[in-house]
């Protein structure tokens, strides 16, 4: 049994392992120093194909479909008509007339019911693909050496090949932020290309990661989470739970935005939001100060805190005067950088780099101030990960 | 400005001088650093012995690096990064044993296997040793005030700590005092009943120190080894990626990045004077290079009695500084491996060696191995301190092969009928034969070994009697004492002459901390208009 801690939590109806050993963190420094590997089979795939393909997803998702050619991956997002997020994910374009789209949510019936009259068929293929990612330094090396072309293949890039004879997509994908693949199999075959994965690491240190380590690397590396760092628009009440793309910090999927022409859902709202600036925040890194965060709790007469375990939790951030300017939703003690860390929203005339704010933390009971200032994400952004 | 290309020379491209000469190219010095070797980190190397093979010849943990320093140097940017090991492992020969994981409770449950009873004890040492280095712990972030000075600042500074002191509870008060006098078994014999338990905890207290567990000071060398603080984690101990040769190459970046020069195989002759003040260096080559600041991060030894004439210095500085004891008792036995050893009680288990593994299975074993060093000669049943590290990092050993590093004791510097060129075989040879008891078939992994005993350490990296804490760290030789009376603040009688080793306040262990101190005096001088 892989899973040595016999726990599991669930994801999108399957079990997944939070870890496969006590320590989370030694999963994770596995992947930021040798390699790990993580079932990321329980993601929604969509298959969507046709003559008309290309062109119901230049008009469904937000960034240019078009700038993807096939064999190429391409990270997305797609709205409302009122400019806000509904959802992310990556999409393949597997061939000329063929996507496949995976997100954290089920998509189908959205994106089903506006195919209309185009020549487009789309299929829920969550159940038949299982998918395989292999993340950290040595991932090239230990999968090159089943499918040769990964060697050659750029960030974002696609590639083909057999792992003991079944047929695997690798993508140079995933969600921590580091050089890493994503191998997409037949469901039915994923465990036999799990274990000759497996076999092929023996001695190499690679460890399986379970979802705990995950959550770590991807804040490090600016990625955020679906209900925990924004919800969908979709089921929102309100739209202090709505954001839109430029408030989550993706401006730049929308560079070409002024000569592509487009007609895709929110793009009106997008663009009055671009051109009114009427964003309400923008996605920001937070780091903590050091010695203001020991001379609080030291000088409640406590060891300070710093757990490398990610809190999901909303965090208040306030400017130097103390008035609300944001808040933060994802925290954590970084192993890379050796800070507290949070991935948080602040007004956008604060998103500066280097601007000075404050986090408010629960000492001894009561509400605290802890200096921070922002930076640019993603936090840890090695050479590897694009090289 | 002076017309000389530098303002600092900084002498000694260990873990102290790196740290030295980055604070002061940081605060705008033009700052060289001289190391004698081909490469930077003095006793904390890794070196390829063998292809593929990385061993971390001297120093293999960081243990009480002070976290100001990461931040302060900026060391992410540059690579720092302390890796997690996720297990400690104290075996017995007779199948006995305790593993830690990560996992509190889980950890508390395995000492219930062996004592129910330690099981709570051990909870309230961990609270008890957390007060107490929480009230020691800002002692090694300050340049100690001088007792025998006039000065009101100093004054104030001494009544800071008291009515620091006085701050405390009754319990932690008392249990500072006792970890700062007396022994470590009688400190942990308080708590716990389990030989493996106290044996194993009891290894901090002798860890390159001439004393056993039941020696008056080795209370100070436990309270002291636990006042590390890793990745978060209070009191704990870590390794750094690459060794710590890994680490110091690091600290070779932040200094170059702040715009420190790096010399390498450049070993320093003298120091130059004139008039009671220092004015450069000669190298060994005879080349003279001059600053107005001279740095030096030799032990004492070097500092007072070689790199400057002695005539220069007071006679009461000179007579403390002979005085001083340095009587290294530890060596290192470094092996390639070809595979990883097997405990028999647990031999599916290759994550038992994630991490330290202690051999000393009771304090009782500890003590013996300490009598026969009493008399000048090395236990043959030794303490060993292993870590495989390539199970951390596994880019140090090509892929299904291992390095281990042991620290080995007691290995006195001195022996009695022979000398260490003549034993070091033979050490190396101990050491495997008690491995192998622990690990039968253990010999047979091994593919290399490399024996570093405290004539070795002395011979490569300077650190005199092989002392690894440059002078040893027990009272009489800290805090205001380290390494003289009066001459604890960085500060040497010749002017514009500094000292940021070990040998200074708050020591050794890759601390980092004399370093930094050192050159917040240095700095501050300089704008005094003095130094």
């Amino acid at each position: 049994m892989l899973n040595e801690t016999g726990l599991w939590s669930h994801w999108a109806g399957h079990l997944a392992a939070n870890r496969y050993q006590d320590s989370d963190k030694f999963e994770y420094f596995a992947v930021r120093s040798a390699a790990g590997i993580f079932d990321t089979s329980p993601l929604y795939k969509y298959r969507i194909a046709g003559a008309d393909a290309e062109r119901f997803l230049a008009g469904m998702l937000a960034r240019d479909i078009r700038t993807c050619p096939p064999g190429h991956a391409q990270y997305t997002t797609w709205l409302d008509d009122r400019g806000f997020v509904l959802e992310d994910g990556v999409i393949q374009h597997r061939a000329p007339d063929e996507f496949l789209l995976t997100s954290a949510e089920p998509n189908l019936g959205y994106f089903a019911d506006r195919i209309g009259r185009l020549a487009v068929v789309i299929e829920d293929v969550s159940d038949q693909i299982g998918t395989i990612a292999v993340q950290g330094p040595r991932s090239r090396d230990l999968l090159a050496r089943l499918v040769p072309s990964v060697a050659e293949t750029p960030f974002f890039g696609m590639t083909g090949g057999q792992i003991d004879g079944v047929p695997v997509t690798v993508s140079r994908t995933g969600y921590t932020g580091d050089l890493g693949y994503e191998m997409w199999v037949d469901a039915a075959e994923a465990l036999r290309v799990w274990d000759t994965v497996w076999e092929a690491a023996e001695g190499l240190s690679v460890l399986p990661f379970g979802l705990a380590a995950l959550y770590m690397l991807r804040i490090e590396a600016g990625l955020l989470l679906l209900a925990v760092d924004f919800d969908s628009s979709r089921y929102a009440f309100n739209d202090a739970h709505r954001s839109t793309p430029i408030e989550l910090g993706w401006s730049w999927m929308f560079k070409g935005l002024a000569d592509d022409g487009r007609a895709f859902i929110g793009r009106r709202a997008l663009e009055r939001e671009i051109a009114d600036k009427t964003s309400r925040w923008r996605m920001s890194g937070l780091v903590v100060d050091w010695e203001d965060y020991d001379r609080v709790y030291g000088g409640a007469g406590l060891i300070p805190p710093k757990v490398h375990a990610p809190v999901h939790e909303d965090w208040m951030v306030y400017d130097e005067a103390g008035l609300r300017v944001g808040y933060a939703t994802s925290f954590m003690y970084s192993p890379v950088l050796q800070r507290h860390i949070a991935l948080g929203r602040v007004r956008p005339d604060l998103a500066r780099v280097g601007q000075r704010v404050q986090l408010e933390f629960t000492v001894d009971h009561h509400y605290e101030k802890v200096a921070a200032h922002v930076v640019r994400l993603p936090f840890f952004n090695p050479e590897r990960k694009t090289a | 400005m002076s017309a000389e290309p530098y303002d600092a020379i900084v002498i000694g491209g260990g873990h102290n001088g790196l740290v030295n000469g980055a604070y002061l190219a940081r605060g705008g010095m033009r700052t060289l650093i001289l190391e004698q070797r081909e490469m930077v980190g003095g006793a904390a190397i890794t070196e390829e012995l063998r292809p593929g093979f990385w061993f971390t010849t001297f120093s293999y943990a960081l243990s009480l690096l002070r976290p100001q320093i990461i931040h302060e140097l900026e060391l992410t940017k540059h690579g720092f990064l302390p890796l997690l090991m996720s297990s400690r492992f104290a075996p017995t020969p007779g199948g006995e044993y305790l593993w830690f994981t990560k996992h509190h409770d889980q950890n508390l449950r395995e000492i219930a296997r062996i004592s129910p009873h330690d099981a709570d004890a051990y909870e309230q040492y961990g609270h008890d040793m957390d007060r107490v280095c929480q009230a020691i712990k800002p002692l090694l972030d300050m340049v100690p005030p001088d007792p025998f000075s006039d000065d009101p600042e100093e004054l104030l500074a001494l009544a800071g700590i008291g009515s620091r002191l006085r701050g405390l509870d009754r319990r932690t008060f008392h249990n500072a005092v006792r970890l700062l006098t007396g022994s470590a078994a009688d400190f942990l014999d308080d708590y716990f009943e389990s030989d493996l338990l106290k044996g194993w905890l009891a290894s901090s207290g002798i860890i390159g120190s001439k004393v056993g567990p039941r020696s008056q000071g080795s209370g100070l060398v436990l309270l002291y080894h636990s006042l590390g603080e890793h990745d978060g984690e209070f009191g704990s101990w870590s390794f750094h990626k690459g060794g710590n040769g890994g680490f110091t190459q690091v600290l070779a970046r932040a200094a170059t990045a702040f715009g420190a020069e790096i010399r390498l195989a450049s070993p320093v002759a003298q120091v130059l004077t004139s008039d009671g003040r220092a004015t450069g260096v000669v190298l060994a080559d005879g080349t003279e290079l001059r600053a107005k600041v001279v740095v030096s991060a030799l032990d004492p030894r070097r500092t007072f009695l070689e790199l400057v004439n002695p005539r220069e210095l007071p006679d009461e500085l000179v007579d403390t500084v002979r005085r001083m004891k340095f009587q290294g008792v530890s060596s290192k036995v470094n092996f390639a491996l070809s595979g990883i050893p097997r405990y028999p009680p647990l031999a599916e288990r290759d994550d038992v060696f994630r991490g330290f593994l202690n051999i000393a299975p009771s304090m009782d074993y500890l003590e013996r191995a300490f009598d026969v060093a009493k008399y000048g000669w090395y236990s043959d049943e030794p303490y060993i301190d292993g870590a495989i590290q390539s199970t951390i990092d596994p880019d140090m050993a090509p892929p299904g092969q291992h390095v281990m590093s042991c620290f080995v004791q007691y290995t006195p510097y001195r022996l009695r009928e022979s000398d260490w060129d003549a034993e070091r075989q033979r050490l190396g040879d101990v050491v495997q034969g008690t491995l192998e008891r622990y690990f039968p078939g253990f010999g047979g992994l091994v593919l290399q070994r490399e024996v570093v005993t405290p004539l070795d350490i002395e011979r490569l990296t300077g650190l005199s009697e092989g002392n690894i804490f440059a002078g040893e760290l027990l009272a009489p030789q800290m805090f205001f004492l380290r390494p003289a009376p009066g001459w604890s603040q960085y500060r040497t009688p010749i002017e514009g002459y500094y000292q940021c080793g070990s040998g200074t306040h708050p020591g050794g262990c890759v601390m980092g901390a004399p370093g930094r101190l050192a050159a917040g005096q240095i700095l501050k001088d300089g704008e005094a208009g003095r130094g």
